[in-house]
C-alpha cells in the first residue's frame, strides 16, 4: 500500500507546500462519474453520467456498466439534485458528503426567501458552500469533503454555471466538466465553448452529450437509462411543459436530445449540421 | 432575615443563593447576563420616547417621504433634533414612528446587515432594494411579536430600485401593507385623507416640487392639529438617483385665530 508520511492530517503542510488531505479530495471527485455544464446567454444546462457502484471488496469502488451487471441487485446513483426553483447542481465524487452541502444550500435557499423574499443569489450559494469546504481543509479534526459539484442557476443576472471543488475553490465558467476522464469532454468543451453564448437550448445539450460521450469507454454509449440532463430556462421544444425553473430529465424523457446527437464514428461530430430542421433561426457564426 | 446590609431596601433576587443553600452543583448562577430579572423586566410594554407621524408619498421621479425631528417623552416635548428618516442603502429610507430606542435598535440592525451585504457580495448586482429590507423589517416585527417584545414601532419603506418605486408599511405586529400614499400614526388619520387627494391616480405625474408641496402642506396640518408634533421636520426623497435627506426646515404658520378660541393663550375669562 502506497504510504506517504503527511497526509494523516489535513492541517500539516507536506515539506512541498502541499495538504495532501485536500489533494486526495481532490482525488475523489475524479473518481465520480462525469458530469458536464454549459451556458448560453438563455440557458444554464447540466448534463451527468449515472454509473453504478459496485462494493467489490473492503476498499475497491468499480464503476459498472448497469446493463451488464447483476441486475435488479444494482440502480444507478441519483447524480442531480434540484436546490431551489432556480439552482440544481450536479456532482461528482461521495454521494453521502453531496447530500450535506445540497441540504445546506436548500436551507440557505429557503432563508433567502424567508428573510428577503427573494431567491437566493446563484453566485453567493455557490460562496457559501465554498467557505464551508475551505473551513474544513483548515481546522484540526475535519476533512475535506469529497465530493465536486457543477452548480447551474438563474437569478437577476442571468444564467450562471459553477464550478465548486472540496478545496474551498469556486469559479464561474461558460463550460465546465467534473468526474472520471472529464479531461476529454473538457478537450471538447474547450474546441466549441465559444459557440455556445447564442446557441438554443437544443444545440447547447447537443453539444453537452457530445461533451459527455467523451468521457465514456470505448464500447458504452449514452442511454435513457444512463444519462441525466438538467436544466434551468426556457422549455425545449422537445419538453412538454411550460416551466422555467429548474428541472432534471432522465428516462425517456431524453430520448429526443439522444437522437440529436451525431453518431461517433461520423467525421467531425462538432460543428454539426442543422440539427432540427424545424428551426427557422438558426445563428450564423 | 437577609443579613447583608447591602442587599436591604433592593428587590431580592431570587437566582442568588446568598446563604449557600443549594449544592455547588445546582447552585442557581448569578454571573453577568444571568439576572432573573432581566427578561421580564426588558419587555417592551409600552412606548416611552415617542416619535409621531411619518408620511410619505410616490411622484413621478421616486418616493418621498417626511417625518418631524421631535423625540416626545409622554406629552413633553423632550427631543427636539432627532431623525426618524434613515437611509438603508443606496436605494432604500425607512421612517418610523413610535419608540425611539427601538427605531435605534432597528436602525442599529439594518447597518449590521448593510456591512454584512458589503463584506459578501459588494457590486455582485444584488444589493438589497427597498423590496427585500421591508421583507427583513416585517420579519423582525412579527418574530419579536410573538415574542410577545414587540419592537414599538410604526415603519414606512420606501425606494427606487431598477427604476420600480417601492412604498410599503409596517407595524409592531408585523402588519404589512403598500399605497401610493402612507402615514404613520396621528398622520394616518389627518394627513392620509389629504395625501390621497393630491396624489392618488397622479402618482406618474407629480413633480418633485409638487411632491414637496404636498408634503409640506400635510406636515403643517399635521402641526395644527397633532399636540406631538414639531415645527420642524425633514424630507427625504429616493429616486434612481439614490436618496437624499433635506436639512431640518419648517412652514410659516399662522396662530392669530387661536386667540378667539377658549384654551389657547391667555384667558380672557
Amino acid at each position: 500500500m502506497f504510504r506517504n508520511t503527511y497526509d494523516s492530517d489535513n492541517t500539516v503542510f507536506s515539506p512541498q507546500g502541499r495538504l495532501h488531505q485536500v489533494e486526495y479530495a481532490l482525488e475523489a471527485v475524479k473518481q465520480g462519474s462525469a458530469a458536464v455544464g454549459l451556458r448560453s446567454k438563455t440557458h444554464s444546462i447540466l448534463l451527468a453520467l449515472k454509473v453504478c457502484y459496485i462494493f467489490c471488496s473492503y476498499v475497491q469502488i468499480t464503476l459498472i456498466d448497469c446493463q451488464r451487471s447483476t441486475g435488479e441487485l444494482a440502480s444507478y446513483q441519483q447524480k442531480m439534485f434540484r436546490i431551489d426553483d432556480h439552482v440544481g447542481i450536479a456532482i461528482a465524487g461521495l454521494t453521502s458528503d453531496a447530500r450535506v452541502l445540497s441540504n445546506f444550500m436548500r436551507q440557505q435557499a429557503m432563508s433567502s426567501k424567508m428573510a428577503f423574499n427573494r431567491p437566493v443569489p446563484v453566485n453567493r450559494l455557490v460562496s457559501a458552500i465554498a467557505d464551508k469546504a475551505q473551513v474544513n481543509t483548515q481546522e484540526y479534526g475535519r476533512r475535506p469533503y469529497g465530493v465536486g459539484f457543477l452548480v447551474i442557476g438563474q437569478d437577476r443576472s442571468g444564467p450562471h454555471l459553477y464550478e465548486f471543488s472540496p478545496s474551498g475553490n469556486s469559479y464561474e465558467y461558460y463550460a465546465m466538466s467534473i468526474g472520471a476522464r472529464s479531461q476529454s469532454a473538457k478537450t471538447y468543451l474547450e474546441k466549441h465553448y465559444e459557440s455556445f453564448a447564442d446557441c438554443s437550448l437544443e444545440d447547447l445539450i447537443k453539444h453537452g452529450l457530445h461533451a459527455l460521450r467523451e468521457t465514456l469507454q470505448q464500447d458504452k454509449d449514452l442511454n435513457v437509462n444512463n444519462t441525466s440532463i438538467g436544466i434551468v430556462g426556457a422549455p425545449s421544444v422537445h419538453e412538454k411543459t411550460t416551466n422555467v425553473s429548474f428541472r432534471i430529465l432522465e428516462g425517456e424523457t431524453i430520448q429526443p436530445f439522444l437522437d440529436t446527437m451525431v453518431p461517433k464514428d461520423a467525421p467531425a461530430a462538432a460543428p454539426a449540421p442543422p440539427a432540427s430542421t424545424d428551426e427557422d433561426v438558426q445563428m450564423a457564426e | 432575615m437577609d443579613h447583608f446590609p447591602t442587599n436591604w431596601g433592593r428587590p431580592r433576587n431570587d437566582g442568588f443563593d446568598a446563604y449557600g443553600t443549594y449544592p455547588i452543583a445546582q447552585r442557581p448562577y448569578n454571573g453577568l447576563g444571568n439576572d432573573v430579572f432581566s427578561e421580564g423586566v426588558q419587555r417592551t410594554q409600552q412606548p416611552i420616547v415617542t416619535g409621531t407621524s411619518v408620511l410619505a408619498i410616490k411622484y413621478k421621479d421616486g418616493v418621498m417621504m417626511s417625518a418631524d425631528n421631535l423625540a416626545s417623552y409622554g406629552s413633553l416635548a423632550r427631543f427636539k433634533d432627532i431623525q426618524r428618516l434613515h437611509p438603508v442603502g443606496n436605494n432604500t429610507i425607512i421612517g418610523a414612528g413610535g419608540d425611539m430606542s427601538d427605531f435605534q435598535y432597528i436602525q442599529a440592525l439594518l447597518d449590521n446587515l448593510m456591512v454584512e451585504e458589503f463584506t459578501e457580495g459588494d457590486g455582485d448586482g444584488h444589493a438589497l432594494g427597498p423590496g427585500e429590507i421591508h421583507e427583513y423589517l416585517s420579519q423582525v416585527m412579527y418574530a419579536r411579536r410573538s415574542k410577545m417584545d414587540p419592537l414599538w414601532n410604526s415603519l414606512i419603506v420606501g425606494g427606487v430600485k431598477d427604476g420600480k418605486r417601492f412604498l410599503s408599511y409596517v407595524d409592531l405586529l408585523g402588519t404589512t401593507y403598500s399605497a401610493s400614499t402612507l402615514a404613520t400614526g396621528y398622520g394616518s388619520y389627518i394627513a392620509q385623507p389629504l395625501l390621497r387627494k393630491a396624489v392618488e391616480g397622479n402618482e406618474d405625474i407629480i413633480t418633485e416640487e409638487e411632491a414637496v408641496k404636498i408634503l409640506e402642506q400635510s406636515m403643517k396640518v399635521l402641526f395644527y392639529r397633532d399636540a406631538r408634533s414639531l415645527n420642524k421636520y425633514q424630507i427625504a426623497k429616493i429616486t434612481s438617483e439614490g436618496v437624499a435627506i433635506s436639512e431640518s426646515r419648517s412652514v410659516d404658520t399662522q396662530w392669530s385665530f387661536a386667540d378667539g378660541i377658549r384654551g389657547y393663550g391667555a384667558q380672557t375669562q
